[in-house]
Parts: structure tokens; C-alpha cells; sequence
């Protein structure tokens, strides 16, 4: 495929690093320091200049691309760009904005302003904290199949009951799989007799259900969540605040900024706003921070969150969730004690890539750093899997693969040995990293 | 400053380079075996060369190239190509008395062919002395390193191609790299192509001037074997005459290759898209063309008025005859970008002319062709910021950036050429005076104009010079040391003098 590009920025080199293997890419910057970079990181073309207008476009070859990613920092620059692609090129086109209201123009008649997909960062982020914020303990939470499947992430640490027990152990629910162990940044397919140790991520696929009987067991003091702070009130933090409100859980919301704090309080009906300075100890210790479930950090800026984060932490918060902008600290955040680091730029990164891939996945989880992906597959009738029980086809597969659940006609099936996985069924698969696209090829 | 080389990243991947380099050795093996001369020589070449290849390619068989790792790559493997060059001329002059016996006079020859350089220590450049094989050998290490033999790597390793980006700018001549298309793999095939379809063409007009009875002399071994040599700039002939021993028509019909082989070959690629613009329109293209023009009529202008003797090779010219344009237009087309074939003895002409050819020299190639000197772009843009730095001394607040076909030329690209450029011309000076004063201690006294050619014929990869290292003269009476310092001249004028110095500041740092 023909790929173009506009923007340069963090979001955009990612895309086109993790797009420049398969693909021919043409990358579109203003930034001519940042063209020059890139010319000689990357395997891609980069063209200096503005990605919304038709000259630079034509430059970069939009004529015969087949998409366009517009994701700059400016939410208009993204639109005029795709739109602009759009009168003389027939690319699929993605914009990636901020502000959800433009989102909320392009919901109401999907394809207007010549975007065929809208990904709304801010969302998008906020999203995976409220689902975050629902599990206690996980680190990363995503829905598959209509929800009918969850895939979820946990820390094993030293408090957790599960350290030292082997997975046949653990696993004590039915409609369960246990897919992976992330392992000093190693993928370990376990079996029964493998044992968990202090500082393992374990991959759970399986019913919400379960997920969250699961979450209990390896968290049994917390009892739902009942209090959440939102430190920080700028787009994801209103966002968030705006979900916790939809799903009824009580939340309170911090935001240094007078006015703002006004018009938030004005929008957000459900939500309590405080005004004052997020990282006054004072302020926190009034508000009984301690007895808080979840802190969440959201101050713009990494160097704010991650001493919102902590901070919330030492005076006592139960968990602190950190919004972590450069991708690349989300592990470091995790290191120093930020219990997790969401990056929105790891959201785009996942709607991209389910676009990109040849063979359209119908839903695709990045985990840690894109170790591994947890993808949702539509079964048809070129697959090896179809019409043969679990325990033959999974033979003609690289290992590395696991079948987590399969959906079957808005029901849950649990994958074993002797499942016959049948057509049009929905798998979720757990798959390392450097076996997606042989993967996605035989299934 | 401290550098962190990865080296046997570097030496890794320079044993596949190896064994690459030892597949082109099947050209001349071939040409041996037509005529069964000198096989043994380049049976065993290709043994040993492939050999060393696999050994060195066990020192990191999975490289991993970054930045520095390019520029040191990029250097060694000038450096190994040109040593490993020498495999088949010494092979093939042991036992005899071929001055090419001689290691010092192979790694001269190799790196003057790999270069493009066209210099030559060959005692008797002929066929009876030679084999016809180890003359096409000689003739394809200019065909190789004319496009780059890195470039060449890139188009067909995929391995390279991951990094191919830095490794194609330290190599491709010219201030910066330019991609055609998203993968540097298709830019560097695109480029080989252009050049391959342009020696292609050489050869398909050549041989059919002699099938056609205007050219009795080129027969299909010197079609090829000239081929080989004129895109790349090159200037190796099999004939010791050069092209003076050709027809009337072989000389016309080559002057426009010549002028092609000097200007961007990413331009001939718009070309083909349909975007003639681009080209004519590239202020470049228009400098180097216009130079050509204006040289030659200046050129004519002083051989009409009678600048050079009559002459064994080249003739009588004076007055306007077609003799005489065509000698001022073919030693322009060849010298201006640092071709070197002639077809008349310069060395000969009058001091003024050749004071002019000397000049002349100094211009070089377009970036992204496969010429060598100074480069038309670095001119125009030292030409600009002078007329911008005496502009501003009179209007002190006037802002004023240097522009190039329309476009800014960015302020640190000027500077790294006005560093370049006077770099450049100090190691051009330098090494000319070194090269008298180790001259004159073995015994034999340089004209200015030898020194000053030597030095610029090697550092501009030109190859012939005035005097005794005129186009049919030869360089093998020179000093081991002079000898070594100009093969240095011509890798470090090749590659554009920063790889090469990086690898010495590397090495020094490097505990």
C-alpha cells in the first residue's frame, strides 16, 4: 500500500515506523529539521511542507496512495488535509482530533468533511482509563465481540495473591483463558505447571464476567469503586469525567483554573468540581485523598503527571492512573510507581493498525509496547481453523498464537481442545508480535 | 567528542559487499574464457575474494548499521573494494614484467578504476601486453564504482536497505541525498537503472557506427569496453590512444554521453515521468550545461587562434575547422566533468590553454551524477553567498536567504558546503606541494603544472594532467609515498572527504 502521511510529529513517526516495513510511506512535515530526520531513520520518503495543501500532497504522490493518516497536532489541519486529499484522490482517509465535537459532527453522517475515519484521541484515551478505572488491578482493559469478550492486563507483584501459584492454579474460572505471561519484556506462552512470579503482566481473554471475578481474587480488599479523583481538567479529564457521570460511578474532578473549573462544573452536571492548585498537599489531605480507589493524573503535560501521579499515591491514594503523552515513559512511569501510564498516542496507534493490516482485524489491542497484539477475527472459509477442532488446527500455526474465547451468535463459546470453530464465528487470539501478519494470513 | 563505532557491524557487512563484489569477477572470467587468456587469474580472484567475504562475514553475521556505522561502512568498503581490486593485476603480472606486479602501482590502478578516476600506472596499456579479460576488468571497476557500489548494495541487499538512507547519502556525490520513492531500495534500483539503460544505449550506438563502416575501430569488445567507462565518468581506455583512436564519429557520438554522465541521473527519472520541467527548469542542470557552452566556445575560440601545435594525436587544428571544434568540444565534455579520455594530446598545447583546461577542472560533475570534483551545486551556492555576504556589507540590514531553483537553501546546508569547498581546495593544496617535494627528493624535478595536476587530477577523480601525466602519459614514475597519497586523494575525493576523515577520527578515539 501507498501510505501518506501528514504530520511528523510523535504520533506520526510512530505510524510510519510501524507502517515503513510493509508499506511504501510518504511522510508530510513542515518542520524541515524533522523531514531531515526522518529521511535517514526511516525507510520512508519525507516531504517538507503543509499536508493541507494540494501542492504538497500532489508532491507526495496522494494521486495513487491508497491512505491517507492526517495526524498533526491541529485538530483543522488534520480535517482541511483529508478533505483536500479527497478532491483529486480516492485514499481512505484518517483524521486523528482532539476535540470531541468534531467528533461529534462526523458521527452524525459518517464520511462528511471527506474523513472516512474520525479517531478522536482524547476519547479514545479516556476511554481506556474509565475501562481501567472499572477493573481494579488491571493495567490495560479492551473490549471485543460487542463486549461480550474482554481481554484484560494484571500485575503480578508481591501483594497479589496469585505470586508462586502455578497457571493451572490461578485459572479457576471457566470461561477464562489465560494467554500470556509478559515476562522481562518476554512473551511466555504458559501451560499449566508454569508459575507466576513478583512483576509478571498475565493477558486474561475471556467473559467480563469472569474478568472481573478474576480482578477480585488477585484484589479482594476492594470492594467496587465508589470514589475517583480526576486531577486535572483539560480535554481527557472532561472526557473522563464525562464517562464516570454516563456509567454512574461518583467522582470528583480538580482543576487550578478558575474559569475553566467554571465551564466544567457548568458542562458536567454529575460531576463534583474542585478548584484549586492539583498538587497543594494540603488541599489533597482536606479532601481525604487516602480513602480515594483512583487518582487520575491529567495536567497536559508528563513532568505534571507523573508528580500528580505519585504524589496521589504517597498521601495514600489505592491506585494512581498517570496520562502518559510521550509513549515511550510509560514503562518508566510504571518503573518509579505510577500503578498505570495510558498514552493516547497508543489509542491511535491502535485504530491505525487495525486499517493498515491487509486483512482487516475487526479489533485490535496493543500489548505493552506492541509485544503482542490481541486481535478480533471475523472466521471465514479460507481459514485453517474453519470446521476443525481447536486441538488439530492450531498445529498449522507458529507458536505464539492463543485462542482466548470465540463469539458465536452473540454467545459466549469457550475455546477448548475439541471446539469445531464453525464460520462467521468472532476469535479473539492472543498474538506475539512477530508472528501478526503470518498469523492474520492463515486465519 | 567521543565516537562509538560498532566496527564489526561495519566489517560484517562488508563480507557480503565481498562476495557480491566477487560475483561481478564473472564478467571478466567470461571474456576470458571467449579468449582463452588469463582464466586461472580470475577463477582464483573469484575464490579468494569470495572467501575473504564468508570470513569476514563471520565477524557480525547479523549487522546492525546505524549513523556512524554508515559513514565507517561506506569508507572501508572504497577502501576494500579498491584492495581487493588489485587481486586480478597481480595475479595476472606476476612473473612478467607488467608494472601492475608492483602492489603499490595494483592499489593505485584499483582505486583509480573504482574511483572513476581514470589515472594510470599501467606501462603499456595494450592488448598484446594484457589480456583482453584483465582489460574489462579494469574497465568494470569504473562501471561499478560510477553509481556507487554501495548504491548498488542498497538496490539489491535487503538487509542494506534498512539503513540504506545514510548509507546512500555518504556515498552519493553531492551535498544531499535525494529519494525518489519511499523505499531507498527502488531509489537506488531507479538510479542503477537509468545508468544501465544509458551504458546500454552507448554501446548499441558505438557497435552500430562500426556495423555501419563510420567506426573501423570499434569493434564490440571496445563498444562495451568504452561503455564500461564513459557514464561513470570514468576515462579508462584498453587503447592506449584513448579515444583519439576512434573515428571522427565515434568522438562526436560521444560527447553528448559525456555530457549526460555529468548531470543528475534523479533528473532523467523525472524526465521519464514526463516532467521535462523539472530538469530544464533545475538551476543545476542550467549552470552545468551552460559551463559546457561557454568553456567550448572559449576553448575554440583559443585553438582557432592556434593554442596547440599540430600533433600525432589530435591533429591540426587552427582556424575554423571541424577538427578544431571537435577537440575543444570533446576535451571539455570529458575534463569539465572529470571524465579524462582525450583525443589530443593537451599536454601539448600552448601553457594558456592549458592553464584554462586547469580551471576548467576545478568545476566537476552535478551532484547525484557520477562525476567527481567540487560539484556545479557547491559552485553555484559559493558563488551566492559571496554575492549575498558583499550585498549585506553594503545594505547591513537586508535578510536575504540563498535560493537554489526557487527554493531556500537551508543556512546550515551553506555553511557545510563553504567548509567543504575550502577543505576541498586545502587538501588540493597541500597534497600538490607534498607531491613536488617528494618528487624532487627522488630525483626529478615537477613543472607547476605537474604538481598542481597531480594533485587535482587525483582529488577530483579527473585523471589525466599536464605534462608527464597528460592523457597518454603515465603516473609510474612517482614515489611509493606520492603514489600512496594520491590513491588516498582519490577515495577521499570520491566519497566527498567526510567518511573518509571519520573513520580516522573514529579510529583514534576508539580505545
Amino acid at each position: 500500500m501507498r501510505i501518506v502521511i501528514v504530520g511528523a510529529g510523535e504520533v506520526g513517526s510512530t505510524v510510519a515506523a510501524s507502517l515503513a516495513d510493509g508499506h511504501e510511506v510518504v511522510v508530510i512535515d513542515l518542520d524541515s529539521d524533522r523531514v531531515d530526520t526522518l529521511t535517514y531513520s526511516l525507510d520512508v520518503l519525507a516531504v517538507e511542507g503543509d499536508g493541507s495543501s494540494l501542492g504538497t500532497l500532489r508532491e507526495a504522490g496522494i494521486d495513487d496512495a491508497d491512505l491517507l493518516i492526517a495526524c498533526t497536532d491541529d485538530d483543522e489541519t488534520n480535517i482541511v488535509s483529508c478533505g483536500t486529499a479527497k478532491t483529486i484522490s480516492d485514499a481512505f482517509t484518517i483524521a486523528r482530533v482532539r476535540n470531541t465535537k468534531y467528533l461529534d459532527t462526523w458521527n452524525q453522517s459518517e464520511g462528511a468533511l471527506g474523513i472516512d475515519l474520525m479517531v478522536g484521541t482524547n476519547l479514545l484515551a479516556a476511554q481506556s482509563i474509565v475501562r481501567v478505572v472499572g477493573l481494579p488491578g488491571a493495567e490495560d482493559v479492551d473490549r471485543f465481540a460487542d463486549g461480550l469478550i474482554q481481554m484484560a492486563e494484571f500485575r503480578i507483584t508481591d501483594e497479589t495473591s496469585l505470586t508462586g501459584m502455578s497457571v493451572a492454579e490461578a485459572d479457576t474460572f471457566d470461561s477464562l483463558t489465560f494467554a500470556a505471561i509478559i515476562r522481562d519484556d518476554e512473551v511466555v506462552i504458559p501451560s499449566g505447571d508454569t508459575c507466576l512470579r513478583d512483576g509478571d503482566d498475565i493477558v486474561m481473554i475471556g467473559s467480563p464476567e469472569s474478568i472481573s471475578d478474576f480482578a477480585q481474587m488477585i484484589e479482594p480488599n476492594v470492594d467496587g469503586i465508589s470514589d475517583v479523583l480526576v486531577v486535572g481538567g483539560n480535554e481527557i479529564g472532561f472526557e473522563i469525567a464525562k464517562l464516570l457521570g454516563e456509567q454512574g460511578i461518583p467522582h470528583r474532578l480538580v482543576e487550578p483554573d478558575p474559569e475553566r473549573a467554571r465551564s466544567l462544573s457548568e458542562t458536567l452536571p454529575k460531576t463534583t468540581v474542585l478548584r484549586n492548585d492539583p498538587t497543594d498537599q494540603e488541599f489533597l489531605r482536606r479532601e481525604r485523598i487516602d480513602e480515594v480507589d483512583v487518582a487520575i493524573a491529567t495536567l497536559g503535560s508528563d513532568e505534571r503527571n507523573l508528580l500528580s501521579a505519585l504524589l496521589s499515591k504517597r498521601l495514600g491514594a489505592n491506585r494512581s492512573i498517570a496520562v502518559v503523552e510521550d509513549g515511550d515513559y510509560s514503562d518508566l512511569f510504571e518503573a518509579v510507581g505510577v500503578d498505570v501510564a495510558i498514552s493516547p498516542r497508543e489509542a491511535i496507534a491502535e485504530e491505525i493498525t487495525r486499517f493498515t493490516r491487509e486483512q482487516h482485524a475487526e479489533n485490535v489491542a496493543i500489548i505493552e509496547d506492541d509485544r503482542a497484539e490481541v486481535l478480533e477475527v471475523e472466521v471465514d472459509t479460507d481459514s485453517v481453523l474453519i470446521d476443525r477442532p481447536i486441538r488439530e488446527s492450531i498445529k498449522e500455526l507458529p507458536d505464539g498464537v492463543v485462542i482466548g474465547a470465540i463469539a458465536r451468535d452473540g454467545t459466549y463459546v469457550i475455546p477448548r481442545g475439541d471446539t469445531v470453530i464453525e464460520e462467521d464465528d468472532h476469535i479473539v487470539v492472543f498474538v506475539a508480535e512477530h508472528i501478526v501478519e503470518e498469523t492474520l494470513e492463515a486465519i | 567528542m567521543s565516537w562509538r563505532v560498532d566496527w564489526q557491524a561495519s566489517v560484517g557487512l562488508l563480507g557480503t559487499g565481498l562476495k557480491y563484489l566477487a560475483v561481478t569477477m564473472f564478467v571478466p572470467l567470461f571474456v576470458a574464457v571467449v579468449y582463452m587468456e588469463d582464466i586461472w587469474v580470475f577463477a582464483l580472484s573469484i575464490l579468494l575474494v569470495t572467501a575473504l567475504g564468508f570470513v569476514l562475514e563471520q565477524v557480525d553475521p547479523d549487522p546492525d548499521i546505524g549513523a556512524r556505522e554508515a559513514l565507517v561502512f561506506v569508507s572501508l568498503a572504497w577502501l576494500t573494494a579498491a584492495v581487493v581490486g588489485t587481486v586480478p593485476y597481480l595475479l595476472a603480472g606476476f612473473g612478467t614484467s607488467s608494472t601492475l606486479a608492483d602492489p603499490v602501482n595494483a592499489l593505485f590502478e584499483s582505486m583509480s578504476g573504482f574511483t572513476t578516476t581514470g589515472a594510470t600506472v599501467m606501462g603499456q596499456i595494450s592488448l598484446e601486453q594484457h589480456s583482453h579479460a584483465l582489460l574489462i576488468w579494469r574497465q568494470l571497476t569504473q562501471w561499478l564504482g560510477g553509481m556507487g557500489i554501495i548504491v548498488l548494495m542498497i538496490a539489491i541487499l535487503p538487509e542494506v536497505a534498512v539503513n540504506g538512507a545514510q548509507l546512500m547519502a555518504s556515498e552519493a556525490p553531492g551535498p544531499e541525498l535525494q529519494k525518489l520513492t519511499p523505499k531507498i531500495a527502488e531509489t537506488a534500483r531507479v538510479l542503477w537503472l537509468i545508468y544501465f539503460g544509458f551504458t546500454i544505449a552507448y554501446v548499441v550506438v558505438m557497435y552500430g557506427l562500426h556495423l555501419a563502416g563510420f567506426a573501423p575501430n570499434m569493434n564490440l569488445y571496445n563498444a562495451v569496453a568504452h561503455g564500461f567507462t564513459t557514464l561513470p565518468t570514468g576515462g579508462f581506455s584498453p587503447q592506449a590512444e584513448s579515444i583519439a583512436y576512434f573515428s571522427a564519429a565515434v568522438q562526436w557520438a560521444a560527447i553528448p554521453f559525456l555530457v549526460v554522465a555529468g548531470v543528475n541521473f534523479a533528473l532523467f527519472w523525472h524526465v521519464l515521468k514526463g516532467e521535462v520541467d523539472v530538469m530544464l527548469e533545475n538551476a543545476e542542470f542550467r549552470a552545468y550545461t551552460g559551463a559546457i557552452a561557454v568553456t567550448t566556445a572559449l576553448l575554440s575560440l583559443l585553438l582557432v587562434r592556434g593554442a596547440a601545435p599540430p600533433l600525432d594525436i589530435g591533429g591540426v587544428t587552427g582556424g575554423v575547422t571541424e577538427n578544431t571544434i571537435r577537440q575543444a568540444a570533446f576535451q571539455i565534455a570529458s575534463l569539465l566533468n572529470s571524465t579524462g579520455y582525450a583525443t589530443s594530446d593537451f599536454a601539448q598545447w600552448d601553457t594558456h590553454a592549458q592553464v584554462f583546461l586547469l580551471f576548467v577542472m576545478f568545476i566537476g560533475g552535478s551532484a547525484g551524477s557520477t562525476g567527481g570534483g567540487v560539484k556545479v551545486v557547491r559552485w553555484l551556492v559559493v558563488f551566492k553567498t559571496i554575492r549575498r555576504e558583499l550585498y549585506t556589507t553594503a545594505h547591513p540590514d537586508v535578510v536575504k536567504p540563498v535560493r537554489l531553483t526557487g527554493s531556500v537553501v537551508d543556512e546550515d546546508a551553506v555553511r557545510g558546503i563553504a567548509a567543504f569547498t575550502l577543505l576541498y581546495i586545502l587538501l588540493f593544496g597541500f597534497s600538490a606541494v607534498f607531491i613536488s617535494l617528494d618528487t624532487a627528493r627522488i630525483g626529478i624535478e615537477l613543472t607547476t603544472l605537474e604538481a598542481v595536476s597531480a594533485s587535482l587530477a587525483t582529488i577530483g577523480n579527473i585523471g589525466p594532467g599536464f605534462g608527464r601525466l597528460g592523457p597518454f602519459g603515465n603516473y609510474v614514475f612517482f614515489s611509493d609515498a606520492s603514489k600512496l597519497l594520491m590513491t588516498f586523494l582519490m577515495w577521499v575525493g570520491r566519497l566527498e572527504i567526510v567518511p573518509v576523515l571519520a573513520v580516522f577520527v573514529s579510529a583514534l578515539d576508539s580505545d
